[in-house]
């Protein structure tokens, strides 16, 4: 059966496409900054989902392909004048590229061991990053406020930039849900089950699992790229962020991992949540022992997520919540 | 099909296997026996490629397969079971098959693997439980799962691993039948099993495993006369007599 045949293929990112476009029909810059984060946070807990909800791979360092593919991306944008959408795709390769590197090395660990690798990647990445003269060191890079005027200057580059997301965030769920619904998925989800068999029923499970993990850092990479040159600047402390990997665990852990819409409805609930606790007098300092509190208790208690909860309480929605 | 010439696998210290030899001939059920810690186990994951043996070579269908990991081995028409299952959990009973059925010899897409499931499920009777959740299965019912997932990889040959342990005498009988029809459909077998009377019974040849060492192969009845098998189970049968005979001289 491929893929667009089945109802839960529809469910998700025509949901986040209709919505994205709204905010672009309002034209309301507050819902539009509101927009840009749940769109990251979903783009982003998607592709991490690729590894860790179907692949069975829990990742800590999700946030390096973000960091290097958003630094590699900056790079061509910043000094070398390169129009967004060529960086944009730099951006994505670069990091896919260092997930095939770096995965022929660490994915021959499993369990902890593979959890524990990727910690010491993200470290490894800040330092190299950090020393790194073409990418500014320490202080980064800034771009020139001159090269928005591209675009028809600082306010149509932020739409653009919005707009932009918006299809690669849809771009990332459609390939989720392709993934999750084609004979690759299958592989990848007996790998995730008991890797062993998955490999004496004839799986090619190093090949796999090297392909998931470059399919997961391609949009990180992306998704990075816009973020940085969003902001105008880009340093190696808000690049490779260990807290965020870990808010993404949240993400897709909350949302349900192994699902196509988990990691959506995660990022939107963790989003909410994140957006309460920050504003709020009493706890904002303390939005990411939530964020820990949080997972403890999903770990514990609902370690399928929402989606997974619903899907063992509604059988009868279990085809349409994939 | 199958040629196993003088293969050694040692652990550390531990002499698995020793200048093991064996053919297995197209259409044939052939059992492997031995006492608990033997090899038995062993020489399936050398034959179907978990472990590269130290010393001798793997031959299939005239290929030398040494060496090859395991999924390529499966590729090329080569299926097992487990000793102790190891079922997918998370995933229902027809995405199981629809692994072997994709992965295995003949790749097939999702769309045709989803077919083959179906017809395998209802070869082995658990078409019923297709779109179950595999953790929910009993143990008879998820050795049955083992058996169709290799099955579902239209193998040339399929080595089961003592599919018949833990099941009551009614399932036994279930399986032992589904085996021999396995094998009418054109499927080489080669079994590991405990349960003696069922595999006399379906077995063409049976090769005797101790401590690493083949030490007896022949028809059922040749060999469960052998005097070295029966010791190797029971202990030297003449030895009681010469003590007596000692303790009386």
């Amino acid at each position: 059966m491929t893929a667009w045949r089945r109802p839960g293929f529809w469910l998700t990112w025509p949901v986040v496409l209709l919505g994205g476009l709204a905010v672009v029909l309002r034209r309301d810059n507050t819902l539009r900054e509101l927009g840009f984060t749940l769109l990251m946070f979903a783009a982003l807990a998607s592709s991490l989902n690729i590894m860790m909800g179907y692949t069975g791979y829990v990742n800590f360092g999700h946030i390096v392909f973000f960091g290097l593919g958003g630094y590699t991306g900056f790079y061509f944008i910043s000094q070398r004048d390169w129009p967004l959408y060529p960086a944009l795709l730099a951006g994505g390769l670069a990091s896919a590229l260092v997930a095939w590197a770096l995965g022929s090395a660490i994915l021959r660990l499993r369990g902890a061991y593979f959890a524990l690798a990727t910690i010491g990647i993200n470290e490894a990445a800040r330092a190299f990053v950090n020393n790194f003269g073409p990418f500014g060191g320490p202080t980064g890079m800034s771009v020139n406020f001159a090269a928005y005027t591209r675009y028809g200057g600082a306010a149509q580059a932020l739409w653009l930039t919005y707009v932009l997301l918006l299809l690669v965030a849809v771009l990332a769920l459609i390939v989720s849900a392709m993934v999750k619904h084609s004979r690759f998925g299958l592989g990848l989800m007996g790998i995730r089950e008991d890797e062993d068999a998955a490999l004496v029923m004839g799986v090619n499970a190093p090949r796999f699992k090297t392909m998931a993990y470059v399919l997961s850092a391609l949009f990180p990479g992306m998704v990075a790229t816009l973020f940085f040159f969003k902001n105008g600047n880009v340093e190696p402390g808000d690049a490779f962020r260990l807290h965020m990997s870990i808010e993404m665990l949240v993400m897709v852990m909350l949302g349900g991992q192994g699902t196509v819409l988990g990691p959506v409805l995660g990022a939107i609930t963790y989003e909410r949540l994140r957006g309460f606790l920050l504003t709020s007098p009493i706890f904002k300092d303390l939005h990411l022992a939530f964020a820990g509190l949080f997972l403890l208790l999903i770990v514990l208690f609902v370690p399928t997520g929402v989606v997974g909860w619903l899907r063992a309480r509604f059988p009868r929605v279990r085809g349409l919540l994939t | 099909m199958l040629q196993v010439r003088n293969v050694t696998k040692r652990f550390g210290g531990l002499q698995a296997l020793t200048q093991v030899s064996f053919d297995l001939a197209e259409g044939q059920i052939l059992g492997l026996i031995g006492p608990n810690g033997a090899g038995k186990t062993t020489l399936f994951n050398v034959v179907n490629g978990v472990y590269a043996p130290d010393e001798g070579q793997v031959i299939f269908r005239g290929q030398d397969i040494t060496g090859w990991s395991p999924h390529r081995v499966a590729q090329g028409g080569l299926a097992r079971t487990h000793q102790v299952v190891r079922p997918l959990n998370e995933l229902t009973v027809r995405d199981n098959v629809m692994v072997g059925a994709c992965f295995g010899r003949e790749s097939h897409s999702l769309a045709s693997a989803g077919r083959v499931a179906d017809e395998v499920l209802g070869r082995v009777g658990m078409a019923e439980r297709a779109n179950q959740i595999t953790s929910s299965l009993n143990v008879a019912q998820k050795k049955r799962l083992e058996l169709a997932r290799a099955l579902a990889a239209h193998p040339y040959v399929v080595l089961l691993d003592e599919v018949l342990a833990g099941l009551n005498p009614t399932e036994i009988g279930v399986m032992v039948e589904t085996v021999q029809r396995i094998r009418d459909d054109g499927v080489t077998i080669m079994m590991i099993e405990h349960v003696m009377q069922a595999l006399m019974r379906v077995s063409d040849r049976v090769l005797v495993l101790d401590y690493g060492l083949l030490i007896a192969e022949g028809s059922p009845q040749d060999v469960a006369n052998d005097p070295k098998v029966i010791e190797a189970y029971l202990g030297d049968p003449g030895l009681a007599r010469r003590l007596v005979a000692e303790e009386a001289g």
